[in-house]
């Protein structure tokens, strides 16, 4: 059995089918990669796979759990976390604060404990405080802890990102297009990033690229989406060198 | 008094409501602010007609007609000098200003004119009509006729001309529109005209129906009109239309049918119930934020 | 966080040390009695600026109803205090239940009305938070209770209705409201009541709770992906804003002898008074909410010497600090001569980066 499990899933929009008969399997501690032109359904499926749209068709497992239709807040409980396309991260709360939202259901002192200071609030918060911060350090963020997450320079906010879902303690990352918007060198650096989450967590990785370098650069097996169905599934290499996935990519002439 | 002639003044309410509420939805669609000084400017009309006829003799239709050229010229004013600065500011800080402003307008008429009731007369001088039993006022027809009237014609305008083509363009994307060469704050400052002179006209027709005039006169109408802006879709011109006369029949029914001191909770909770079903208005376009 | 600590105890130094100055000019016998009458209502709008400053600022959502939770805390106070008031219950405990009272029964009215109006965003909200303002507003106006030997009676229509029984009195008497609450509110009180509402708001702030609620703020969609769950913190934070409005509302009722739920004091210009003083103060700034509550409640009174003009004064003060504040220039002019870029603070270095 795969960490995920996703089979036959699909979503219409009115009378559009956005995403239709998608399979994926991926092991613990794989980096799966989700490819495909603009437009292919690819967000769709991160959508769907974290509860913000309610699939018409098909089951997700994760870990052997069915969460297919589950809202948002329960399938990040099960254990997905994601990060976004657009960055969307709380702008106004520090760095550090960031992440403590992400650590939010991991401490769980009552409302009473805060408001009062009781002693499971001091406990709990130095505890969030400590594990944030060795997030942070990972991501080289530690310096900026108490910046205002607004900021940060677009870099290191897609890294901030990363460390808020980390936070969450997650089974499954979903990352959409991470490298989007960077340069070859903070690409180079996201990579052994993702690298060393991957290591460093024992953490299983999904991620959204069109930078071919970073895709063929780090993730082992790919999927390929087109017009909503897959194209291509497989090891890396052979994904790559599919003429079909080629045609895709580079129009019929 | 039997239903059908509570629902004739409900229609005729609601007339009024429809009016002043095609302003703020005006405003609201192009602006995105919510022009709490709307209800004001309706005030500021009555008091220009009761000046006009009551000091200088003014006939009527020559005092409404002047009443709607001052209130287009104080809308316009309103929003170069308070609103037009604020243009990139936060919708609370141009919520503020309306307030500001409102308040400025209420102030002023209550320097100038103290704060006791002024008998209005009646701008209208048709005759109340015979259906049956039924005897429907002269106010009241004028109104609703009114009312159709400036339905018809602001539909056509938007639909028919450049201007109002304009209008629906910056309403949909204020940036795009600049780029395809439209005047954005001339068409900013054209909706606030159109809006005020509508609210002249509706100051008018409420104040001959309703003939005493404060500073306050315009507050409560205009924030019944704004619910019904919101009640039928804000930013949507039918919607307007269609909230205004269901909040004045309803107002109307509530007052005769269940308990006249209960009819503004009535229809504060019709409002709420409506949103609940259909968050965006019972005509409001359907919103959601793409992930 | 001991920069926040260090706030938050400016925040309450500044409380205090109001508090001593005032208790001095009055038994000095400086101020006038106008001035005077002024100390309980300013502990009242403070305390509303910042309950308000927690559903505007941190939750981030416009509401145009507080008044409406500071009238069902005023009346629910007042008529738990005319209950006990022959019950020879020491004058001090039966304020502070009036007080938790209001306070509970708003929080439980806030949840209520919080549960269907927090599906709605942005000016929808804000229009049907209005609207529940105006229905409380109302129905305390047509509400008449009577008390006679055999319990309590309700009516919607007037006192004859109540078919009390000849020892029965009427409490809540419609338009008429409460009359003969006793006057239990003190500027120490106020105070004390002002001190709680900051300790529990800025606690609640800084706390995994409080953090939720601003993570929701910033973004609905971000915080439901890290398991935050969206409704629970809305309505906790919306509850909580609700609920010191109702204490607000208890120390409003116990200054006064009659108690009516008029436009003025209960309506949506109420609402819009208090949200003007959150703005003004900056939005999300708790000390900002109180010392804007303070200068704006007393700025009038003060103004009393302007008698016609002081409204019209207040109007145009109101407009120009929103277009200076927002005007660029005028942006530019006080970062370049701010007090944190003269000294070069930390902050001030950060932004640049």
């Amino acid at each position: 059995m795969a960490l995920l499990d996703v089979t036959g899933l699909g979503i219409s929009f009115g009378g559009l089918r956005a995403v239709d008969n998608f399979d994926i399997h991926i092991e613990k501690g794989q980096l799966y990669g989700l490819i495909g032109p603009n437009g292919a359904g690819k967000t769709t499926v991160f959508n769907m796979l974290t509860g913000v749209y309610k699939p018409t068709d098909g089951t997700i497992s994760l870990d052997g759990k069915n969460i297919t239709g589950q809202k948002t807040t329960q399938i990040n409980k099960d254990g997905i976390a994601r990060t976004f396309q657009n960055i969307r991260l709380f702008k106004e709360l520090t760095v550090l604060d960031n992440v403590k939202a992400g650590l939010h259901n991991d401490y769980p002192y009552s409302t009473v404990a805060g408001i009062f200071r009781l002693p499971s609030f001091k406990k709990q918060e130095k505890a969030m405080d400590e594990r944030a911060m060795e997030l942070l350090e990972v991501f080289d963020l530690d310096k900026e802890y108490d910046f205002l997450a607004s900021n940060l320079p677009y870099g290191k906010q897609r890294k901030l990102e990363i460390a808020r879902a980390l936070a969450t303690n997650p089974k499954l990352l979903l990352l959409d297009e991470p490298a989007a918007g960077m340069n070859p060198n903070e690409t180079k650096e996201l990579m052994d990033t993702i690298r060393l989450i991957r290591d460093k967590f024992d953490m299983t990785i999904l991620l959204i690229e069109h930078d071919m370098k970073l895709v063929s650069g780090i993730c082992e097996e790919l999927t390929v989406l087109n017009f909503g169905q897959v194209l291509a599934q497989g090891k890396t290499s052979d994904v790559l060198n599919n003429p079909e996935v080629i045609k895709a990519y580079l129009g019929d002439d | 008094m039997s239903f059908l002639s509570y629902l004739i003044n409900g229609l005729s309410l609601g007339s009024v409501y429809a009016i002043i509420a095609l302003g703020y939805t005006m405003v609201y669609g192009i602006a995105k602010m919510l022009n709490f000084a709307h209800g004001d400017v309706i005030m500021v009309g009555g008091f220009a007609i009761y000046t006009l006829m009551n000091s200088m003799g003014v006939n009527p239709i020559i005092a409404v007609l002047i009443s709607v050229v001052i209130c287009t010229a104080l809308g316009m004013a309103i929003e170069k000098i308070a609103y037009k600065p604020l243009r990139k500011a936060s919708p609370l800080a141009v919520l503020i200003t309306a307030i500001g402003v409102s308040y400025l307008l209420q102030n002023l008429a209550l320097l100038i004119f103290g704060s006791d009731a002024k008998l209005f007369s009646s701008v209208v001088s048709v005759p109340a009509a015979n259906i049956g039993a039924i005897s429907i006022t002269g106010e009241t027809i004028v109104t609703i006729v009114a009312c159709i009237i400036i339905m018809i014609v602001l539909t056509l305008f938007i639909k028919k001309t450049k201007a109002g083509q304009a209008m629906l363009a910056v309403s949909e994307d204020k940036e795009a529109a600049e780029l395809m060469g439209i005047n954005v704050n001339a068409t900013i400052s054209l909706t606030f005209a159109i809006g005020s002179g509508l609210a002249a006209i509706a100051g008018a027709l409420l104040c001959s129906a309703y003939p005493a005039l404060t500073p306050y006169t315009g507050s409560m109408p205009g924030i019944k009109a704004f619910v019904a802006a919101v009640f039928g879709g804000i930013g949507s011109i039918p919607g307007a239309f269609v909230g205004g006369l269901l909040l004045g029949i309803i107002e109307n029914l509530s007052k005769a049918y269940i308990s006249s001191q209960m009819a503004d909770a009535i229809v504060f909770s019709v409002l709420i119930i409506v949103l609940l079903v259909k968050p965006t208005g019972i005509l409001g376009k359907k919103i959601s934020e793409k992930v | 966080m001991s920069k926040q600590l260090k706030s938050n105890l400016i925040t309450y130094g500044i409380i205090i040390a109001f508090f001593a100055i005032m208790q001095t000019l009055v038994g000095t016998g400086t101020i006038s009695s106008l001035f005077k009458g002024l100390l309980v209502p300013i502990c009242v709008y403070t305390i509303m600026a910042v309950s308000l400053n927690l559903t505007v600022g941190i939750l981030g959502e416009l509401s145009l109803g507080h008044a409406g939770f500071m009238c069902v805390g005023a009346f629910v106070s007042a008529f738990f205090s005319m209950c006990m008031k022959e019950s020879g219950m020491n004058s001090i405990v039966r304020f502070i239940i009036a007080i938790i009272l209001g306070a509970i029964v708003a929080a439980v009215f806030g949840i209520l009305i919080g549960i269907p109006v927090l599906r709605l965003r942005g000016d929808y909200l804000a229009i049907v938070t209005l609207a529940f303002g105006e229905i409380i507003k109302n129905i305390v106006n047509v509400l008449y209770v009577g008390k006679d030997s055999s319990g309590f009676h309700i009516s919607f229509t007037d006192t004859a209705s109540l078919g009390l029984s000849s020892d029965g009195v009427v409490i809540i008497k419609g338009p008429q409201g409460i009359t003969g609450t006793p006057n239990d509110s003190t500027f120490l009180i106020g105070i004390i009541i002002l001190i709680i509402t900051v300790f529990i708001v800025t606690n609640f702030v800084t706390s995994r709770s409080g953090r939720a609620v601003m993570a929701i703020r910033d973004n609905r969609i971000a915080a439901e992906s890290v398991g935050i769950n969206i409704s629970k913190y809305k309505l906790m934070a919306f509850a909580i804003s609700a609920g010191l409005a109702g204490a607000a509302g208890a120390l409003y009722a116990h200054n006064l002898n009659t108690l009516n739920a008029l436009p003025k004091n209960f309506g949506y210009n109420m609402s819009i008074m208090i949200l003007v003083y959150v703005v003004l103060g900056g939005i999300g700034s708790i000390r900002g909410s109180i010392i804007a509550a303070t200068i704006l409640t007393a700025l009038p009174e003060l103004l009393r010497g302007f008698s016609d003009y002081r409204m019209l004064i207040y109007s145009i003060v109101l407009i120009a600090l929103m277009l200076i504040s927002n005007s660029p220039k005028a942006k530019m002019f006080f970062e370049k001569y701010s007090i944190k870029q003269l000294i070069g603070t930390k902050k001030a270095q950060k932004e640049e980066v």
